[in-house]
């Protein structure tokens, strides 16, 4: 996070009144999603994932609400994506463990779609194809970008809970003195954070405590939050003194998973929170001032770079309408970036910031310079209509 | 530090240097020619036109670029670009692009058409708006095409070019005493921009790179405060940063006949691979460090001897006035005046055999890690044949006194196609089209 970069509008007045008493009543808390308040599935569609198998029981379905259910029998943890053109996620499961069964409940209107299960979380997973029979809806301009708020609040519920799930992870670990262990997992769970950093933003108070990094606090304030225990862990190579951290960070944590599960962002604030999440990966990631003690960067850089996708595509019906050109060139830029950091990939992770050349670390500046200046774009024909 | 004596210290004497030069080849004839050529050019003083008002606009569209032969204004950005993308189409879209952003610029509107202020509110800018108020400025913008572009280092190539590679753009080659740093030489393309206000050339830069996200990526850049030639009789002689006149023979403008002969590329470039680069140039940048400290600390005669004039009138060692002509006969107290080792000894087109357009600014980058300043010159010619220009005069500075006192740090050497027409054509039309 940057205390320097407000991009994004505060929330209006209103929606914040109305937030505070919907954020109760937000879904997601059982680490699945909700596709809208109420809604009832029409059915349930078996999943069967394995570390190399994603047998979803239909390939055919009516237009309508389903119900997924993943079961993981697998060795290793994966997640579960339905997809529409472009890879917009029309919905997702996180962070299903070995043996667990988890639910996706997705409004899927006519049209074709991908499903896809990820064993290990990385890659483009393992798809097949789903089509969904019945009559296209007629959308109007105003109906279609309404659609885009609400799919992103799903993929931002999708987030918070594994974000809650995994940094309780960490600080059980930090806890129980686990260097080696809460090491492993401190990247991890900032991958959920860095995802929706936009939206976390909004509650200004709640990011500084949780992401601001040392020498960012007014005078008298304590440094808090993950970069704390992440100097801890890898300057200091202890876990001593950290558990009140540990403990505060959780509770801050929760407090903004609750908050955000019942935020609905504008789609202004969506183009805005795209564009936001690329700039943070220019200015913290490719200059490794976010991770400074972990060299982990590039584990954020991948998170806000999904984070970012997440949100464009969350608009990509209204714009694919809109300026049909300007899709195709941020699809082929998004893929670019992908494609630039992919190359860093590692068995199980990314290459450390400070093990990256001035020539790799200029190709990947490069590629978000290219795209963060398409996705610069969308606001204003999101504010055009 | 070199002794008073030092003119000597090179082992080379004046008669086996001149000797050299007179052994009847293709080089004297060249020599000869070229000196004969520049007395011609400065003894024209009196056909200088008056310089243009600092503020005013320089025309954009010509047979030639600006920003070679017209007036050297006082403030440089350059900047030296690689290219990211494969597709010659979107090279191409930036070429047009960068050409109406250019067109623009120059005549001191926006960037863009819609402008700094004009546009929707949650759309970024057309332009960046640090330029809003300022007049043109004299600004000129120079596009030019380096070797890599048509044939990258690993010998692809990338846009279909590189059967249009001229022959004569290739790498310098390596000189004496070289300490380059890769990082801040070559590039696929440069802009060189030029204006009288150090704002104004700084939007120019800023903006077109902005337009170019996706496309192109800076691999280095290079800001210079003071221009250090004169390229016009209109102008005064400037003084560089070891504190002496620097381009008092310089090819001027008003010597259309020198500049055709040793600037341009003309209608007789052999081979078809350059017919797109007639009526172009091509450009050589070298930064100069100055190892200001130990000049400063030296004798105002070493200085003298190493640069070959006067630091007050900037008159040859020997004459009287700045434009006196240089005579490497003339002796005082039974020494010939002008040290065989001073630079202007051994860069004289006399000596050298050619002449170059020199453009180049002074730039100080703050300090280095002990405190000395960074400071030097960034040097900029123009000419018709690297080969013959800038390779062959430097060549001849390799025992000149003053390579103790400098540093070549970075080096790049392009092509400037001929000037945009009109508001239909663009930069590098005849190379693409």
């Amino acid at each position: 996070m940057s205390v320097r970069d407000r991009r994004l509008p505060l929330l209006t007045a209103a929606l914040l009144a109305a937030l505070t008493t919907a954020a109760c009543g937000g879904g997601g808390g059982d680490g699945g999603t909700a596709a809208a308040a109420g809604e009832q599935a029409a059915d349930t569609v078996p999943v069967a994932a394995t570390d190399d198998a994603c047998d979803v029981a239909s390939a055919e379905l009516p237009a309508g609400t389903h119900s997924f259910a993943v079961t993981n029998s697998g060795s290793q943890v994966t997640e579960f994506y339905v997809y529409a053109d472009g890879d917009r996620v029309m919905g997702e499961v996180e962070n299903i463990a070995p043996g667990l069964t988890r639910e996706l409940l997705v409004e899927l209107p006519a049209g074709s779609y991908e499903t896809a299960c990820k064993p290990g979380m990385v890659g483009d997973g393992i798809r097949a194809g789903l089509t969904v029979t019945g009559e296209a809806a007629t959308l109007s301009e105003d109906e279609t970008l309404a659609r885009a708020s609400a799919d992103y609040q799903r993929y931002v519920q999708s987030q918070t809970g594994a974000l809650l799930e995994q940094t309780t992870a960490f600080t059980d670990a930090v806890e129980a003195g686990d260097v080696e262990g809460a090491k492993a997992l401190y990247p991890v769970a900032r991958t959920y954070w860095e995802r929706i950093e936009p939206v976390a933003e909004v509650f200004g108070d709640l990011d500084p405590l949780i992401d601001g990094r040392e020498g960012d606090q007014a005078e008298g304030e304590d440094f808090t939050g993950f970069h704390r225990i992440e100097q801890a862990l890898w300057v200091g190579g202890t876990t001593e003194g950290m558990a009140p951290y540990a403990d505060r960070l959780l509770a801050d944590v929760q407090e903004v998973v609750d908050l955000a599960d019942g935020t609905t962002l504008e789609p202004l604030q969506l183009a805005n929170g795209a564009k936001a999440l690329l700039d943070e990966i220019a200015t913290g990631k490719i200059t490794g001032e976010e991770d400074r003690y972990s060299h982990t960067d590039l584990w954020d850089f991948a998170a806000n770079l999904e984070g970012s996708e997440a949100a464009v595509q969350a608009l990509r019906p209204y714009l694919e309408e809109a300026d049909p050109e300007l899709v195709a060139e941020i699809d082929e830029r998004f893929a670019a970036t992908e494609a630039e950091l992919e190359q860093y990939r590692t068995d199980g992770g990314w290459t450390p910031h400070d093990q990256l050349t001035e020539d790799q670390l200029r190709g990947l500046s490069d590629s978000v310079t290219a795209l963060s200046e398409s996705v610069s774009r969308v606001a204003a024909v999101v504010a055009d209509r | 530090m070199t002794g008073p004596d030092d003119g000597r210290r090179g082992g080379l004497s004046r008669r086996r240097l001149l000797g050299a030069l007179g052994v009847g080849t293709a080089g004297v004839l060249a020599g000869g020619a070229a000196g004969g050529a520049l007395g011609r050019a400065t003894a024209d003083d009196a056909a200088g036109a008056p310089a243009p008002s600092p503020t005013d606009a320089v025309p954009f569209h010509g047979a030639h670029q600006a920003g070679i032969v017209t007036p050297a204004q006082d403030r440089l950005h350059f900047v030296a670009l690689d290219v990211t993308t494969d597709s010659r189409d979107e090279l191409v879209q930036l070429l047009r692009d960068w050409t109406a952003a250019a067109r623009r610029m120059t005549a001191g509107q926006d960037a863009g058409e819609v402008g700094a202020v004009a546009g929707e509110r949650y759309a970024p800018p057309d332009d960046t708006g640090e330029a809003i108020g300022l007049p043109p400025s004299g600004l000129t913008i120079t596009v030019g095409f380096g070797p890599t572009l048509f044939t990258t280092a690993d010998g692809v190539d990338r846009f279909g070019l590189a059967a249009r590679r001229p022959a004569p753009l290739v790498e310098l080659p390596a000189f004496p005493g070289d300490q380059l740093d890769p990082a801040i030489s070559g590039g696929d393309l440069c802009l060189q921009a030029c204006a009288n206000d150090p704002q104004v050339a700084v939007h120019a830069v800023r903006n077109l790179v902005r337009i170019g996200a996706g496309v192109v990526s800076v691999r280095w850049s290079q800001l210079g405060f003071g221009r250090t030639s004169s390229t016009s009789t209109g102008q005064d002689t400037p003084r560089n940063l070891f504190g002496f006149k620097d381009g008092t023979a310089n090819l001027k403008a008003e010597n259309g006949s020198a500049l055709d002969r040793f600037v341009w590329v003309g209608d007789d470039v052999e081979g078809t691979a350059a017919e797109w680069l007639r009526g172009g140039s091509y450009l050589v940048t070298r930064r100069i460090r100055m190892l200001v400290e130990p000049w400063d600390s030296s004798s105002l005669d070493e200085q003298q001897r190493t640069i070959g004039r006067t630091k007050g009138s900037g008159a040859p060692l020997g004459q009287r006035a700045e434009f006196d002509p240089v005579d490497f006969t003339t002796q005082v107290d039974g020494e010939f005046a002008v040290p065989e080792t001073s630079h202007v000894f051994l860069a004289h087109p006399t000596n050298s055999g050619t002449a170059i357009l020199r453009r180049g600014y002074s730039f100080v980058d703050g300090s280095d890690g002990l405190g000395r300043l960074d400071a030097g010159l960034f040097f900029i010619a123009f000419q018709r044949d690297p080969a013959t220009g800038f390779v062959q005069v430097q060549r001849n500075l390799r025992l000149d006194a003053m390579n103790e006192y400098v540093r070549h740090t970075s080096s790049a050497v392009f092509a400037c196609p001929p000037g945009v027409r009109d508001a239909d054509d663009w930069w590098g039309r005849a190379l693409f089209g």
